[in-house]
């Protein structure tokens, strides 16, 4: 840690991180030993098994569906259709037309030995991580060449409900200067256990995350893109229950930001928590690979709780996000980790714990990409105090820089942003941006005044209760509501069915590769 | 004194910074491209809307074809402030200590509130506000109620499970909060929730309330619930209203759903 002006003890710092590696760690021996439908679904994703039946079933689920309703997915899907292509010489995608149409059931097959399906399965494999580079040298190319904005970077929702009402919304808002645009997913997808087929058209409060929908918005993108000459991110939800899935297809349509975080499902979505712990490893191991920046969502923590007295649980989820992240190979350059301003406006010196607390993450994660959240709790319909809240917010966003920020709108609380609004946002931040760009670099902080201390207090805080998680484990943490006030149980929610031990001849053969960094 | 000065209440108007000017702001965004065409256009809309001497003060550019107006006028219509009737939530409004008072006298027991954010709405910052022990903006929740056993369920609850949670807790009333009201889901799952209850032969047997940002008493009640709460609502006035309801419907003593 550089120096530090809010006169933080890197002591206490890097005992919140061991411990915050140590609870990560614990967890990781569970993911290890088990795997889930979505986990498995994924692998088929990456493989290139696209589509859906005649009832609209997408073929990744019939495909686990049938193996898991024979009772032997702790195998594995990988070993289940590298068998089948043995058996029957047939693609993966034509394995599961032919599964989809009756006409096969993979797990009726022969059973050839482990080795060689694995060995079968390698070449495709492969030819899918060599797909997935191709993006992400695409998009290297693409910052080499028309480059990018300044950070903080600008980052906009679209939210019509209609993924081509959206391209024009996105677009217009790249021309006014937005650098991310997040298409919002429309209500509810996160519960669902499948994900979508097909472009969105009329969606609440967004569209789903679908592959056509990335695809779609990828091209309006990159177009308007070149034409600003300024590449425009992407960021949609690798969330809820077909995490990884959606992980994949961001990775193979080229997103650039997607939303993951290892709790947030379990606590904000009633997730089981098991499933979640398990399938947000794979998610960020793919997120890893192909160089996505993820958003964690610790703002979250502050619109159920209360933003001043429940910082702490902010920092030290972001403590266990970024440990999870470690251990799926994740380079820290690509850890957005979230916060929020989220005070009350009637809090006074307000302005200051929020300076402090933004400075201090920073610090604290110097390389992170760190995601700004506005304020949303607060925000009455006023729209002119609104904006004075927002630009309050972008003046320490740029003060203690911050990475990747999600814009305030000053009509949040009364609907989904108009075009104007979102302008109105985006001159405001420019404004504020431009205006004070190198304020952070002038200021220094009174020693022990408020500032200064309301960090150190925040980093106590957030070290006692991870080495109390740590004691306790993340587990019965959770079921304890440590975490945004909200009480989980370890069997509860949604999704717990589709968690499976793996047996001892499993293989996932993304995993090595992935983590390797495979070329 | 002015005569201008004195509001004639049935012919009022929007004030400027003079009685009777009429003053209003717009702003707005026309899609056609930025120039003195658009503002033009602005202009003659706005006079359309009743908005004499429309004046842009602000026009800008989106791009794509867009043009964003800031534009004033003074206003030509009037309206009778006399004559304005508004349906409110009629109950005279208790503090939390003062609730817990009132069921100590009147009720005599324990007083179920079951709460969620229903349907597809993944919001829980309505409910958790009126729920919730820390409550919003100072104002405590249900759960810091003495003599109220409040249960939130949370986000995206099936109006199903919402009712065969209400049998089996017993409860006295349900709340739900409502915040995504894009393309109007918020009235369909209202109405869903009424006939599902209406089916079952509990509608009159629980006092039914919703509250969000788009919510008033009027809609409330035109979609056949008890009450609806809008924005600046707290716990202590759907506690009130929940517990004189229980009295006045005769509730104290009732039968187990």
């Amino acid at each position: 840690m550089a120096k530090s002006k809010l006169n933080l003890d890197p002591k206490i710092v890097d005992s919140a991180r061991s411990s915050a590696g140590r609870i990560a760690g614990n967890v990781q021996e569970f993911i290890d030993r088990h795997t889930t439908v979505s986990t498995e679904r994924t692998i088929l994703r990456l493989l290139g098994v696209d589509g859906v039946d005649d009832v609209e079933t997408p073929l990744p689920n019939v495909i686990v569906d049938q193996i898991k309703d024979a009772g032997v997915l702790s195998r594995g899907v990988a070993y289940w259709i590298g068998n089948a292509m043995i058996k029957t010489g047939l693609e993966p995608q034509e394995i599961a037309e032919k599964v989809a149409a009756g006409e096969l059931e993979i797990t009726k097959l022969e059973m050839a030995d482990v080795k060689d399906a694995e060995e079968k399965i390698i070449p495709v494999v492969m030819d899918s991580l060599k797909k997935i580079r191709a993006q992400t040298e695409k998009r290297n190319e693409y910052l080499a060449t028309i480059g990018e904005g300044k950070r903080p970077y600008l980052y906009v929702i679209v939210a019509t409900g209609n993924i081509y009402e959206d391209v024009v919304q996105a677009q217009a808002a790249a021309r006014q200067g937005a650098d991310i645009i997040a298409v919002i997913r429309t209500t509810a997808q996160s519960l669902l256990d499948y994900v979508p087929y097909g472009p969105t058209t009329e969606g609440f409060g967004g569209t789903y995350a679908t592959q056509e929908n990335f695809r779609i918005m990828r091209k309006a993108l990159d177009e308007i893109g070149e034409e600003v000459g300024r590449y425009i991110r992407l960021c949609n939800y690798s969330s809820g229950m077909c995490m990884p899935e959606i992980a994949a297809m961001g990775a193979i349509e080229r997103l650039d930001v997607m939303l993951n975080d290892a709790l947030y499902g379990i606590l904000f979505r009633d997730i089981n928590m098991q499933r979640t712990l398990v399938d947000q490893y794979f998610s960020r191991i793919i997120i890893g690979y192909c160089d996505i920046i993820f958003n964690s969502g610790e703002d979250n923590y502050l619109t159920t709780d209360d933003a001043y007295e429940a910082a702490h649980t902010v920092l030290a989820s972001q403590f266990i996000n970024e440990q999870f992240a470690v251990l799926a190979n994740i380079k820290e350059e690509q850890m957005g980790l979230g916060h929020a301003f989220e005070m009350d406006p009637n809090t006074e010196n307000g302005f200051l714990y929020e300076l402090s607390q933004a400075i201090m993450a920073r610090e604290i994660f110097p390389k992170a990409p760190l995601k700004y959240m506005p304020p949303t709790k607060f925000m009455t319909g006023n729209i002119f105090k609104g904006h004075i809240q927002d630009a309050l917010f972008n003046l320490i966003s740029v003060w203690s820089g911050q990475s990747l920020q999600l814009l305030g709108m000053l009509t949040e609380a009364v609907h989904t942003p108009h075009m104007q609004d979102r302008y109105l946002s985006i001159e405001n931040a420019s404004y504020i941006f431009s205006n004070a760009r190198d304020l952070g670099e002038e200021v220094e902080f009174k020693a022990g005044g408020i500032i200064q201390e309301r960090a150190q207090f925040v980093l106590r805080e957030a070290d006692k209760l991870l080495h109390e998680i740590e004691k306790e484990g993340l587990f019965s943490t959770i079921e304890q509501g440590k975490f945004g006030g909200v009480k989980r149980p370890r069997d509860g929610g949604k999704g717990l069915e589709g968690v499976c031990v793996k047996d001892e001849y499993y293989f996932n053969p993304f995993i090595p590769l992935m983590m390797g960094g495979t070329k | 004194m002015n005569a201008t000065t004195q509001v004639d209440l049935t012919q009022v108007k929007p004030y400027g910074d003079t009685m009777n000017d009429g003053m209003m702001e717009l702003a707005f965004t026309l899609p056609v491209p930025y120039g003195e065409e658009a503002s033009e256009a602005a202009k003659v809309l706005v006079r359309q809307m009743g908005l004499d001497e429309p004046s842009v003060v602000y026009s800008k550019d989106m791009g794509g074809g867009f043009t964003f107006f800031v534009i004033y006028g003074k206003c030509q219509h009037t309206v009778d402030y006399t004559s304005i009737k508004v349906t409110k939530v009629d109950v005279d409004v208790m503090e939390r200590l003062e609730c817990a008072e009132y069921i100590k006298e009147n009720i005599k027991r324990p007083v179920i509130l079951l709460g969620a954010s229903t349907g597809t709405d993944a919001h829980t910052v309505g409910i958790d506000a009126i729920m919730n022990m820390k409550g919003f903006h100072g104002h405590y929740g249900l759960e810091r109620y003495e003599g109220i056993e409040a249960i939130n369920m949370g986000s995206q609850v099936p109006n199903e499970v919402m009712i065969a949670k209400a049998i089996e807790v017993n409860a006295d009333a349900i709340l739900i909060s409502q915040t995504v009201t894009q393309k109007d889901i918020h009235i369909q799952n209202l109405t869903n929730m009424v006939e599902l209850l209406e089916a079952e032969g509990l509608r009159d047997k629980i006092i039914l309330v919703c509250g969000g940002p788009r919510i008033s008493h009027e809609i409330a009640q035109e979609l056949g619930y008890d009450a609806g709460f809008g924005s600046h609502s707290y716990a202590e006035h759907v506690a009130s209203f929940v517990l004189t309801e229980i009295v006045k419907r005769g509730m104290i003593n009732r039968k187990s759903l």
